[in-house]
């Protein structure tokens, strides 16, 4: 859900859906384009995995998402049979720092965005 | 377990069982073709009980709200009442020229009456008399008097012999609406155009690229149409003919194995498209044919730079059988 209180969240100071929505095609790119992780996301079905990239930017920038530990588990569990591993997980939040870079985002904000997603990385690897 | 009732007849679905399905199975006759949500052949009407979200996906506001679903979709919770979809929603339409255009390919032309409305490169199904339903993408100009489509002939394929060898001009038809969403939207008139699809692909292809032209679209439109051997090209005097009454259009045919004669590249479609334009940001692509190739093609044009927004297609799902 997204942060309560007085502060900007991290989402808003991101830009919201539209910084998702830019994001998403660039971020997808890179990943597709990443020797060591584009197997995971070679889906035949774009659209599909298009969406699932913008579940992922929305919650990794702290914006309103439907994820839970259970999700994250049961949806990865499939790729940890493939051999999902924590250097894949390292490398694609990279590519999603890479990303926020790419489009301007300050070093802080980037650092943020990685501490969300690294707080899935246990769920994510079913460890 | 739930039991539907159509036009006064149970049928009792099993567990996961489609209504399409569980009608089919127990002899039922219901119009339908890819069976995968696409074509909207097998559109029926609930007149009692809960329909799934996901059996009106692609429908219209309008016929969803008057309960119309599509039966291949459709797996409900509880039991139903539903009827044929609206007969008012097709048109009549005759057939009014039939002629090979390749080997393996006939341009079927017919006029449907009243004229339906439709942008080029949606897709229409057309009905026969006993109900075998199957849909093809538009090739003409709604300013032209006839819809054109263009059918590849399977040996086993039922529709397309029957339009082959037995239908003539005169023969009656009905057509649905025409939808889909892969179509010329005017509004950015000097964006580079990318159009690729194979075999029969060519007909929304060929559509869609007039469609933008007559429509006034300033920047290049480049169609590459691939097939498997030179017998798989068509149309290839008309698309000539376009591109010398139109400075910015350009026809790249070629096939996968030769030979071939000079203008025909040899080699897999997307390395053609690869080497005339190794990046391709800032563009709009279409891409039809099939589900293979497009699936392929879509990849290859996003990681060249076309954004997934811009990319629209079709993909031509065989029929069921």
């Amino acid at each position: 859900m997204a942060n309560v209180g007085t502060e900007t969240s991290l989402y808003d100071q991101l830009g919201g859906s539209a910084a998702v929505d830019a994001a998403v095609d660039i971020f997808y790119r890179k990943v597709l384009a990443d020797g060591r992780i584009s197997r995971f996301f070679d889906d035949v079905d774009m659209d599909a995995q298009i969406a699932k990239q913008k579940a992922f930017l929305t919650m990794a920038f702290g914006g309103p998402n439907q994820y839970t530990g259970t999700d994250m588990r049961s949806a990865h569990k499939p790729l940890v049979a493939k051999g999902l591993n924590g250097g894949h997980f390292d490398a694609v939040v990279e590519q999603l720092g890479q990303t926020l870079s790419e489009l301007g985002v300050k070093p802080a904000l980037i650092a943020k965005v990685a501490a969300v997603a690294a707080t899935t990385r246990q769920d994510v690897l079913n460890a | 377990m739930a039991t539907i009732d159509y036009g006064g007849t149970q049928y009792v679905l099993q567990d996961g069982e489609s209504v399409l399905d569980g009608l089919l199975r127990q002899g039922a006759e219901v119009p339908h073709s890819c069976r995968k949500g696409s074509c909207h052949a097998c559109v029926l009407q609930a007149m009692a009980g809960d329909i799934p979200a996901e059996a009106q996906d692609g429908l219209k506001e309008t016929l969803r709200a008057q309960g119309y679903f599509k039966a291949c979709c459709c797996r409900p919770a509880g039991d139903l009442a539903i009827a044929l979809a609206d007969p008012d929603d097709r048109v009549a339409a005759s057939l009014t020229r039939i002629e090979w255009v390749s080997p393996t390919v006939i341009r079927v032309r017919l006029t449907p009456s009243p004229p339906i409305e439709y942008h080029p490169g949606q897709f229409v199904t057309l009905v026969r008399e006993d109900g075998l339903a199957r849909s093809y993408s538009i090739a003409s100009l709604p300013e032209e008097s006839a819809l054109e489509l263009h059918v590849r002939c399977l040996p086993k394929g039922r529709m397309s012999q029957w339009l082959a060898r037995e239908a003539r001009p005169g023969t009656w038809v009905q057509l649905g609406r025409a939808s889909g969403d892969c179509f010329y939207l005017p509004g950015d008139p000097e964006q580079p155009l990318l159009l690729a699809g194979t075999g029969t692909g060519l007909a929304p292809l060929y559509g869609i690229a007039r469609d933008a032209l007559a429509q006034g679209h300033t920047g290049p439109v480049w169609l590459f149409h691939g097939a498997g051997d030179r017998h798989g090209l068509y149309l290839e005097d008309a698309l000539a003919a376009l591109s010398e009454r139109h400075e910015n259009f350009f026809y790249v045919p070629s096939v996968r194995r030769g030979p071939a004669p000079p203008g025909i590249e040899i080699g897999e479609l997307g390395d053609g498209i690869r080497s005339a334009f190794p990046s391709l940001r800032g563009w709009k692509a279409y891409v039809c044919g099939n589900p293979e190739i497009v699936s392929t093609l879509r990849k290859q044009l996003f990681m060249a730079g076309v954004a997934s927004r811009a990319i629209h297609f079709d993909s031509f799902l065989p029929a069921a059988a």
